[in-house]
């Protein structure tokens, strides 16, 4: 058994230790919104906040991730930069078949929460490790300098 | 590819009038709804209209980011006068009606989605809303045509008023209409000017579900060890040692690989560990990369079959006052969508379930049939989101195999979901080809021959082979059958040449391919003639007003022919395909060692832009496509084992790679193109012009790293 407190809430899991955080969010948990891509820390689609940092729940074992405050895709509209990022994807439009979005949305609240006005050098340093197949990256950088401008006010 | 079967217009009108209170199911279909009815929605349309007013559009092509679900929705609400932004959408069953006339089968791709929906959907929402205005006029017993449908409600000059929902019951009792007129262009007013998603929220919050997200009460997970090499079996297995461990519930043989049930699939993939398994590796367990493309090569010096032809090429090559010849190859490749592939199977009394992401719902019926021993009438498809598709779901293989390894544990619901290495090495890869090319050029520079030949493997042949005929593949000949250039003396040839490993439809398909070895070779004959690259093909031009426009308003967008910065320089590339045409400009500039590429021109015609602001985001991802194909990515074979295996070994784009990108939008036709793959196949031939002009290395082999041109 295995506390988690993930969006807020704490959870109960029965799952083997070194079960990768990102199968017990999604089998366990039934949060799907977090993505499977590669398994091996190569894409981002995984990616979740482990006390504010993003990290890659695929590389995280169960046993690390015992304690800390985890947020998902699925609770980061709480936040009022997760909120911004998220509104600001829908207005432009960012995504396209979407399935890397939960963890670029989680790598861009993470920058913002931390840089507010991020150049574009700055985006590319935060996300070089989320991948698009589908291409968004111009969308993605005009999300966030509008996520960042509309957190201004 | 030939129709198999046509939707007839009478089962279509017939569809469109079934109205009445549909479900809705919103953006996609909960399986635990489902599970309580597990009988499939039995629309055999578009347009369904539930009393709360809820207008639902039954999407019959599955979204994989290219916009079906809001671009169609448009076709369909422009014509009922309603708020697109209100449209539910609800994805198709596996129907006749559903059928793409283009292909002749239920399937999304080959950028045919708009082009086959036009008519269609216009049609079906124009019908719904004949017959709405004249269930209205019925019931307060007034002509119909002083009855205005707009906005979602009926209305009359007196004052009365309904809503569709209030109407749509009366209005299923109705016979269709017969040709109901539609709008004309300058009265739309959805259709080219919406710019919004209706997917974009539900993507954003992660709440979009696809295949992998689907859930049931009491599912199990699978993870399967397939045959390292491709089209291998398994001769024997000791589950033994799986089976035992904690969590274990089955292992399954399904031929080409075994499959260990579990649990969780953690569970599943960490046991499956435990399998020993002996192979029978077949025939491929020599195939290497080298003998692939010696093979092709070898192909070359057959005839094949004639793509097109004019005048008499061999004479004029021969007369001519200059000859150019050359060679191109292009690599094998992964899909590598970002969802790996996977599956949920369920096998019961009731017959057989699947929950998929798929490009080819019909397709997935018949391998979940034969491999469940289900009937197919009792095979029900519920397509979900595809987290990217490039034509990698086109193919069934991970449908069939969920399917087999359900019915070995029957009223089980059993995901299967490949790893990512299982989903690099168990692809059906865009095919190496090999192209050899020769030009001949007139004293004052004008080309008056080409002689082309294409050799690669024929997807077609596999996936649907009564569609190739003569042994002319129709998807090996597109970007030469309908080359713009007008050539007096042409020969074009393409021999279906195999060479041992299985080959896939990829975004774009031999567009990709030939456009390499063309586009690259018509800037070595502009080159040769002392010509600019532009006007040379500017000249060639002469009878597609819409080609010659595109290319000069690319030339005037990019710079083209203006001073360009020290170390700096363009390449251009041009082509009609999907009945949409383009041209792009790529600039590259020297970045010590390496090379940078600053930006990309895109000018692209489509005839009508449904979507405009999502047809941008279309090129932009085609562009992004190419350049995995331009830059470095490629699958390589050694003892019949694909020896790539993730992202890093074999590379996708990133953000810190990603050039500007423009795209301009022409609107030079009177119905609308295809878009989805357009963007991809210019990428190649123009970055490698551009690399030429900079460097004055002609690269004629994918990827350009591989002839020492890294890129930053
Ligand atoms: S799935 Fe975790 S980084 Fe790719
Ligand atoms: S939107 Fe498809 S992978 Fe990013």
């Amino acid at each position: 058994m295995t506390t988690l407190t993930i969006n807020g809430k704490t959870l109960e899991v029965h799952a083997a230790p070194d079960t990768p955080l990102l199968w017990v969010l999604r089998d366990h948990l039934g949060m799907s919104g977090t993505k499977f891509g590669c398994g091996a820390g190569l894409c981002g689609a995984c990616t979740v906040h482990l006390e504010g940092t993003p990290v890659r729940s695929c590389r995280i074992p169960l046993a690390a991730a015992q304690g800390a405050r985890i947020t998902t895709i699925e609770g980061i509209a709480a936040d009022r930069v997760g909120a911004a990022v998220q509104a600001a994807w829908d207005r432009i439009d960012v995504p396209q078949c979407g399935y890397c979005q939960s963890g670029q949305v989680m790598a861009a609240t993470a920058l913002l929460a931390r840089n507010p006005k991020p150049t574009d050098a700055d985006i590319d340093a935060a996300l070089v490790g989320n991948i698009c197949r589908c291409g968004t990256y111009a969308r993605i950088r005009a999300a966030i300098h509008g996520a960042a401008k509309s957190l201004e006010a | 590819m030939n129709a198999i079967v046509k939707a007839s217009r009478r089962d279509f009108l017939k569809g469109s009038a079934a109205l009445g209170g549909g479900l809705i199911v919103g953006f996609y279909l909960p399986p635990s709804g489902i599970a309580a009815d597990l009988k499939p929605v039995a629309a055999n349309a578009w347009v369904r209209i539930s009393p709360d007013n809820q207008v639902t559009l039954v999407c019959h092509r599955n979204e994989m980011g290219q916009d079906v679900y809001t671009s169609l929705a448009l076709l369909v609400a422009e014509e009922l006068n309603v708020d697109v932004n209100k449209v539910a959408i609800e994805q198709a069953p596996v129907d006749p009606v559903y059928i793409n006339s283009l292909l002749g089968a239920q399937i999304t791709g080959g950028s045919t989605s708009i082009r086959d929906a036009w008519v269609k959907l216009r049609e079906a929402g124009a019908t719904a809303r004949v017959l709405l205005t004249s269930a209205a006029a019925q019931r307060w017993s007034v002509p119909p045509a002083e009855c205005v449908a707009a906005n979602g409600y009926v209305s009359h000059a007196g004052g009365r008023r309904a809503s569709y929902g209030e109407l749509a019951g009366a209005a299923a009792q109705l016979p269709a209409p017969q040709n109901v007129a539609l709008k004309k262009p300058a009265e739309f007013t959805l259709i080219g000017k919406q710019r919004h998603r209706l997917d974009s929220a539900v993507k954003a919050r992660g709440q979009a579900q696809y295949g992998l997200d689907v859930s049931m009460p009491g599912m199990v997970y699978a993870s399967l060890e397939q045959c390292p090499v491709p089209g291998g079996k398994v001769a024997a297995v000791d589950g033994a040692r799986a089976k035992a461990l904690p969590g274990v519930l089955a292992v399954v043989d399904i031929g080409e690989g075994v499959a260990v049930v579990a649990d969780h699939y953690w569970t599943a993939k960490t046991a499956r560990e435990a399998l020993v398994i002996t192979w029978d590796y077949g025939p491929g367990s020599t195939l290497d990369t080298v003998q692939i493309r010696a093979t092709l090569r070898e192909g070359a010096h057959r005839d094949g079959a004639i793509v097109r032809q004019a005048g008499d090429a061999a004479a004029a090559l021969k007369s001519a006052a200059r000859t150019v010849s050359a060679e191109y190859h292009s690599q094998l490749l992964a899909h590598a969508t970002l969802e790996p592939m996977n599956c949920l199977a369920l096998v019961s009394e009731r017959g057989c379930d699947i929950w998929t992401s798929t490009q080819f719902p019909q397709g997935a019926q018949g391998v979940a049939a034969a491999r469940s021993g289900a009937p197919a009438a009792q095979t029900r498809i519920w397509p979900q989101f595809i987290g990217g598709g490039f034509g990698r779901r086109l193919d069934v293989d991970f449908i069939g195999q969920a399917a087999a390894i359900a019915a070995a544990v029957p009223g089980k619901p059993v995901k299967l979901i490949w790893t990512r290495e299982d989903d690099t090495r168990h692809d059906f890869y865009r095919p190496a080809s090999f192209h050899t090319l020769a030009g001949g050029l007139d004293a004052q520079g004008k080309l008056v021959a080409f002689d082309y030949k294409m050799v690669s493997s024929s997807i077609t042949n596999r996936m649907f082979p009564g569609v190739v005929k003569n042994d002319l593949d129709p998807f090996m000949t597109e970007g030469s059958a309908n080359l713009a250039y007008e050539v007096p003396n042409a020969m074009q040839r393409v021999v279906i040449q195999e060479y041992g490993l299985r080959s896939g439809y990829w975004r774009s398909v031999s567009h990709a391919l030939n456009a390499f070895a063309i586009e690259s070779f018509f800037d070595e004959l502009a080159h040769a003639a002392g010509r600019d690259a532009i006007a040379f093909r500017l000249e060639l031009l002469g009878k597609l007003p819409r080609q010659q426009a595109v290319l000069e308003r690319a030339a005037a967008e990019s710079g083209w022919g203006k001073p360009l910065p020290a170390g700096t320089a363009l390449g251009v590339a041009m082509m009609e395909s999907y009945e949409t045409h383009q041209a792009l400009v790529a600039r590259v500039s020297k970045s010590g060692k390496r090379l940078r590429l600053e930006r990309l021109v895109y000018v692209v015609d489509p005839g009508v832009a449904v979507h405009p602001d999502q047809i941008v985001a279309q090129i932009q991802s085609g562009a992004v496509t190419g350049l995995i194909n331009t830059l470095r990515s490629k699958i390589t074979v050694r003892d019949g084992r694909i020896e790539q295996s993730n992202f890093d070994d074999f590379p996708l784009l990133r953000i810190t790679q990603m050039p500007r990108i423009d795209v301009i939008v022409m609107q030079g036709g009177d119905k609308p193109g295809g878009i989805g793959e357009v963007g991809v196949p210019l990428t190649a031939p123009a970055v490698a012009n551009a690399v030429f002009a900079l460097t004055g290395k002609r690269v004629r082999s994918l990827p350009l790293a591989d002839a020492g041109v890294e890129f930053v």
